[in-house]
C-alpha cells in the first residue's frame, strides 16, 4: 500500500476464492447509511482522490451549507485522539468567520469526503489545515459575492463577522443561514474556488491559535460517542478469525463441521482464511475453539527476540556498510564507535482493530478505525475484486492509532465473514491478537562511529541504521565528513509506522553517542552539542530547555543514585529538547524518571491546549519503550501478548513535567503529535551515565538485563 | 447453559436470560445496548470496562454476568441525571481530561468509586487507586487533575 511521506506498514495479503453463492446470499439484505446529510451531500463530493488534485473542484466538496444554515466541513482525515477534529473545526471557523459551534466536521467517510491522504506523518496541520482554510475562505468569498450581487455593491465593501455579512454603507446585513434558506448559498458553493482567495494572517487569528477544547468532549464523558467497536447493525453477528499457532505456520486442513453444528453459527474457510460468526461473542469464541481443535498446521522456523539483533545484522540487505572515513578515524585525536539496540514494541491502542462489515447488492460498507480510510477502501476493493464505487469505508472517531492502524486486515476479515454469513459482522480483535498479529515498531541495530580532533570538534560521522528506518537518520550536527544510512533487513515480524517512525531509534543512538563524544572530548553535553549545531530553531529549544532545567548548575551536582541528562532532535519540521532528572531505585533495580523539562517548537501554534496534551502524551508514552516495553517472542509465539506482561506507562510513571511550547507565529505551522517523543529516551540514557558512569546502549534502558529476556 | 435472573441497570430493573458463562461486559454491550463499558484487555489490567456494582468498581470483562444478579449496575450511561452531569464528569470536562476518550468512561467510573469508598482521599490514595487504569494516549496529567478537582468539589 502506498502511503504518504515515509509512512510504512506491512500489509496482509488476502487471496479469496470468492464463492459466487455468497453474493446471492447477501442480495436484498437492505442497507441504511447512518449519515444524516443525505444524498445532496453525496452528490456534491468531488470523488476519490479529489482532496489532493487541487483542480477545479466545487467548493462544496469541502464546505457544505445546508438550507437550515448548518455548515459541514468534509475531510478524509480521521480523529483518534490527536485532536484533528478540533483543529480542523478551528481552521474552518477562522476562515468562514463563524464560531466553532457553527461548524461540524464530517470525517473519514470514503463515500462522502475528499481523499486527504492517510492521517499520519504529522501532516494534518501542514497539509489539511491549509486545505480546509482555503476551502472555507473560498466559501466565504462566494457567499460574500452572492450578497454583493443581491445588493448590487462591490464585494470588497462587505464585512463578515460571526456568520453575518454586513454592508456598512447601507447598514444592510444578511447571515449565512438566511442566504442558505433559499438554497442559493448551496448553489453558490457548487462553483470552483475563486482565484486569489486569501486566508487570515496569523496576527488576525481569532479562533486558530486559541485553546479550543475538544469539540465532542461531552459525548466522551457521557459514553454517548460510538467508537467503531460500538456500532451495531440489524441482525449483526460477532466474528472470530482462526489464527495460526505460530508465526509462519501454514494451514493444512480444518474441519468446520463441529462449529457449524452450533446454533446460530456460520463458519467459513477460504484458502488459508478461516473464521466464524455467531449471535454473541461468547458463542463465536466457542465456535472458534471448535474450529481450532480440528486445524492441522505446518510450522515454520522463526527467530526469537533473544537473538533478534544478530539476526537483523546478518539479514542486512547488501551487508552492513563500512565506514568510508577510515582516514579521518586514523588521524583523529580520538575516535569512538558504538552499537545501539532498540527492541520491537507495539502501539497497543486502547481500542483494538475492529471492523463492522455489511454487504448489500454486492456493495460493501465497513465501519472501522483506521488512519487510512482510502487505503482501506482500496484494500477492500482489491480483496473482494470490487469496483471502487461499490466500497464505502466509514471511520467514526476511534480509540488510538499512533501509526498502528494503516492496514485493513480486520476490515477484509470482517468483510469475508459478512459475505459468508449473509449478515453484517462485527469483528473485534482481542488484545492478544492485536499484540501478535498487528504490526510492530521495527527493532533497530544502529552502528555509529565518529572522530574528534584535538580541539574536541567532530571530524567524521558514520551512522548506519539496520532495519528500523530512515526517519531522522541524518545528523543535524556539523560533523566534518558525514554519512548516515538506513539499510533494511530480513524482518521476522510485521513492521510499520509508529509515532515518529524510526526517528526515536535514530535519535536514541545519535543523542546517546553525542553524549559519549562529549565525555570523550571532556566537554559538557550541552556545550558540545551547541558547538556543533547551526540550526537556530534546534539551538533555541535546546537552550530554552537547559535554561528552564537549570542545566549548568544541576549537571555539576553529583548525588548518589541520581543523575541528569539531555537530548534534542528535529523531525517533520518541528524541534524538541528535553532535560531529565532520574533516580535509581537500587532495591528494585529500577530507573525512576523524576522530572522532565521539555521545550517544543512547531511554528505557529494552532491550539496550545491540544498541543500541550500531545507533548505530555508523547513524553509519557515514550517512557514505555524507553524503560520497559519490548515484544518478547520465541518459537514463533509472542510471549507477552497481554497488558500484564507488556507494561505500558501508568499514572505511577508520570514524572513532574515542565512543558514549554515555543510559539513561532512567524513560521508555518507543523504537526506536533509525534516529534515530542524522540528526546525522552536518550535523555534518560544520558542521565543514567551521569548517575552511574555506565552507558546503556539499549532500549529499553535497564540497569541489568532481565534473565531470560 | 442459559440462566435467567434480574438485576438493576442504571436504576432500571432488567430480567435477562443468558449463557451462564457470559461476562457482564458482553451482556451489557451485546444484549442491553450499553456500549459505554469498553473492551480493552480481557484480563482486568486496563480498566476500560469498569462499571459500578452496588457503587463499587468492577471489571465487567472478568465478572460473570450472573454474579450481578440482584445487584445494581451503573455504567457511564447511567451516571448523569437527565442533562445534569455527575460532578466527576464535569471535572473531566473542565480539565479537558480526554484524548481519544476510549478509557474515559472507565476512568470516570473509577473516580466515582473512589469517592464512594473514600470521600476524602489523600493524594497517595488517588494515585494508587487511579494507577490501575490505562490511558494509552497517556493523558494521565489531566486525568489526575480532573480527579483532584472532583475530590475538591466533593469536599466542599
Amino acid at each position: 500500500m502506498a502511503l504518504e511521506t515515509e509512512e510504512t506498514a506491512d500489509s496482509v495479503e488476502f487471496d479469496f476464492a470468492m464463492d459466487r453463492r455468497c453474493f446471492v446470499q447477501v442480495l436484498g439484505a437492505g442497507l441504511m447509511i447512518a449519515v444524516s446529510h443525505g444524498s445532496a451531500l453525496a452528490q456534491n463530493r468531488g470523488g476519490r482522490g479529489g482532496g489532493r488534485d487541487g483542480g477545479n473542484r466545487s467548493v462544496s466538496a469541502r464546505i457544505h451549507i445546508a438550507n437550515d444554515g448548518t455548515i459541514t466541513v468534509l475531510t478524509g482525515k480521521i480523529e483518534m485522539g490527536q485532536g484533528a477534529r478540533t483543529e480542523l473545526t478551528q481552521a474552518a471557523a477562522e476562515e468562514l468567520r463563524v464560531s466553532v459551534g457553527q461548524v461540524q466536521m464530517l470525517m473519514g467517510d470514503t463515500g462522502l469526503v475528499p481523499d486527504d491522504g492517510v492521517t499520519a506523518g504529522s501532516r494534518t496541520t501542514p497539509s489539511t489545515v491549509p486545505a480546509v482554510r482555503q476551502g472555507a475562505a473560498a466559501a466565504r468569498e462566494l457567499l460574500v459575492a452572492l450578497a454583493a450581487k443581491k445588493w448590487n455593491v462591490e464585494s470588497g465593501t462587505l464585512e463578515v463577522r460571526e456568520g453575518r455579512i454586513t454592508h456598512a454603507g447601507s447598514q444592510r446585513t444578511v447571515t449565512y443561514a438566511e442566504l442558505a434558506k433559499s438554497g442559493e448559498a448551496a448553489e453558490s458553493l457548487k462553483q470552483s474556488a475563486p482565484a486569489g482567495v486569501s486566508v487570515t494572517p496569523v496576527d488576525k487569528w481569532r479562533v486558530m491559535g486559541t485553546p479550543v477544547p475538544r469539540i465532542n468532549r461531552r459525548d466522551l464523558v457521557t459514553g454517548a460517542h460510538k467508537y467503531p467497536s460500538d456500532y451495531t447493525r440489524p441482525g449483526m453477528l460477532y466474528g472470530k478469525v482462526l489464527r495460526p499457532p505460530s508465526y509462519g505456520a501454514k494451514l493444512l486442513s480444518v474441519d468446520l463441521t463441529p462449529a457449524k453444528a452450533m446454533p446460530g453459527v456460520i463458519a467459513v474457510q477460504d484458502g488459508v482464511f478461516a473464521g466464524v460468526a455467531a449471535p454473541t461473542t461468547l458463542r463465536a469464541e466457542q465456535a472458534l475453539k471448535a474450529v481450532a481443535e480440528t486445524a492441522k498446521w505446518e510450522p515454520a522456523p522463526h527467530p526469537s527476540s533473544k537473538e533478534i539483533f544478530d539476526y537483523l545484522r546478518q539479514g542486512a540487505q547488501g551487508g552492513v556498510p563500512q565506514n568510508p572515513f577510515a582516514e579521518e578515524v586514523a588521524q583523529a585525536a580520538k575516535a569512538l564507535r558504538a552499537t545501539y539496540h532498540v527492541a520491537y514494541v507495539q502501539h497497543a491502542p486502547m481500542e483494538t482493530r475492529t471492523a463492522l462489515a455489511e454487504w448489500n447488492d454486492g456493495k460493501l460498507t465497513v465501519w472501522t478505525g483506521t488512519q487510512s480510510p482510502f487505503g482501506y477502501h482500496g484494500e477492500l476493493a482489491r480483496a473482494f475484486r470490487l469496483p471502487n464505487e461499490n466500497v464505502r469505508v466509514i471511520v467514526p472517531d476511534f480509540g488510538c492509532g499512533f501509526g498502528g492502524k494503516h492496514t485493513g486486515e480486520a476490515a477484509v476479515e470482517a468483510g469475508r465473514l459478512a459475505q459468508a454469513a449473509g449478515k453484517p459482522v462485527l469483528l473485534r480483535w482481542t488484545r492478544e491478537e492485536e499484540f501478535t498479529w498487528a504490526y510492530f515498531r521495527p527493532a533497530a541495530v544502529i552502528d555509529v562511529e565518529a572522530s574528534l580532533d584535538a580541539g574536541g570538534k567532530l571530524t567524521s560521522w558514520h551512522f548506519v541504521n539496520i532495519n528500523s528506518g530512515g526517519a531522522a537518520v541524518d545528523t543535524p550536527y556539523r560533523a566534518g565528513k558525514a554519512r548516515s544510512r538506513f539499510v533494511s533487513s530480513n524482518a521476522p515480524l510485521r513492521q510499520g509506522s509508529y509515532r515518529t517512525l524510526a526517528a526515536t531509534a535514530n535519535n536514541f543512538a545519535r543523542e546517546s553517542f553525542m553524549d559519549e563524544l562529549a565525555a570523550a572530548a571532556g566537554a559538557d553535553p550541552l556545550d558540545f552539542r551547541l558547538a556543533h549545531l547551526e540550526n537556530p530553531r534546534l539551538r533555541a529549544v535546546l537552550e530554552e530547555a537547559a535554561e528552564r532545567f537549570n542545566w549548568r548548575e544541576r549537571v555539576k551536582q553529583k548525588q548518589a543514585d541520581s543523575g541528569v541528562g539531555l537530548a534534542c532532535g528535529t523531525e517533520k519540521g518541528s524541534y524538541v529538547a528535553a532535560c531529565v532528572e532520574i533516580a535509581l531505585d537500587r532495591a528494585q533495580d529500577k530507573i525512576i524518571v523524576r522530572r522532565v523539562s521539555e521545550v517544543f517548537e512547531c511554528g505557529a501554534v494552532v491550539n496550545p491546549d491540544n498541543l500541550t496534551a500531545q507533548v505530555q502524551g508523547c513524553i509519557i508514552m515514550g517512557l514505555g519503550p524507553a524503560l520497559r516495553e519490548e515484544m518478547r517472542f520465541a518459537e514463533g509465539q509472542m510471549r507477552n501478548a497481554v497488558f500484564s506482561r507488556y507494561l505500558v506507562p501508568r499514572l505511577a510513571d508520570v514524572p513532574e513535567l515542565d512543558i514549554h511550547l515555543l510559539n513561532r507565529p512567524d513560521l508555518e505551522s507543523a504537526g506536533g503529535g509525534e516529534t515530542p517523543i524522540v528526546a525522552i529516551a536518550p535523555a534518560i540514557a544520558n542521565a543514567v551515565f551521569h548517575a552511574t558512569g555506565r552507558r546503556i546502549r539499549e532500549m529499553p534502558i535497564r540497569l541489568t538485563a532481565p534473565s531470560g529476556a | 447453559m442459559d440462566t435467567t435472573f434480574t438485576l438493576t441497570v442504571n436504576g432500571r430493573p432488567r430480567t435477562v436470560t443468558t449463557d451462564s458463562q457470559r461476562s457482564l461486559l458482553h451482556l451489557l454491550r451485546e444484549d442491553l445496548g450499553l456500549t459505554g463499558p469498553k473492551y480493552g484487555c480481557g484480563e482486568g489490567q486496563c480498566g476500560a470496562c469498569t462499571v459500578l456494582i452496588d457503587g463499587k468498581r468492577e471489571h465487567a470483562c472478568l465478572l460473570p454476568a450472573k454474579d450481578a444478579a440482584g445487584k445494581s449496575v451503573t455504567t457511564i450511561e447511567g451516571l448523569s441525571t437527565g442533562d445534569k452531569l455527575h460532578p466527576v464528569q464535569e471535572a473531566f470536562l473542565a480539565e479537558g481530561a480526554m484524548q481519544c476518550g476510549y478509557c474515559t468512561p472507565g476512568m470516570i467510573l473509577s473516580a466515582v468509586a473512589l469517592l464512594n469508598e473514600k470521600p476524602k482521599p489523600t493524594e497517595e490514595e488517588i494515585h494508587s487507586w487511579m494507577g490501575t487504569q490505562i490511558c494509552r494516549c497517556c493523558g494521565y496529567p489531566r486525568i489526575l487533575k480532573a480527579v483532584r478537582r472532583a475530590v475538591d468539589a466533593a469536599k466542599r
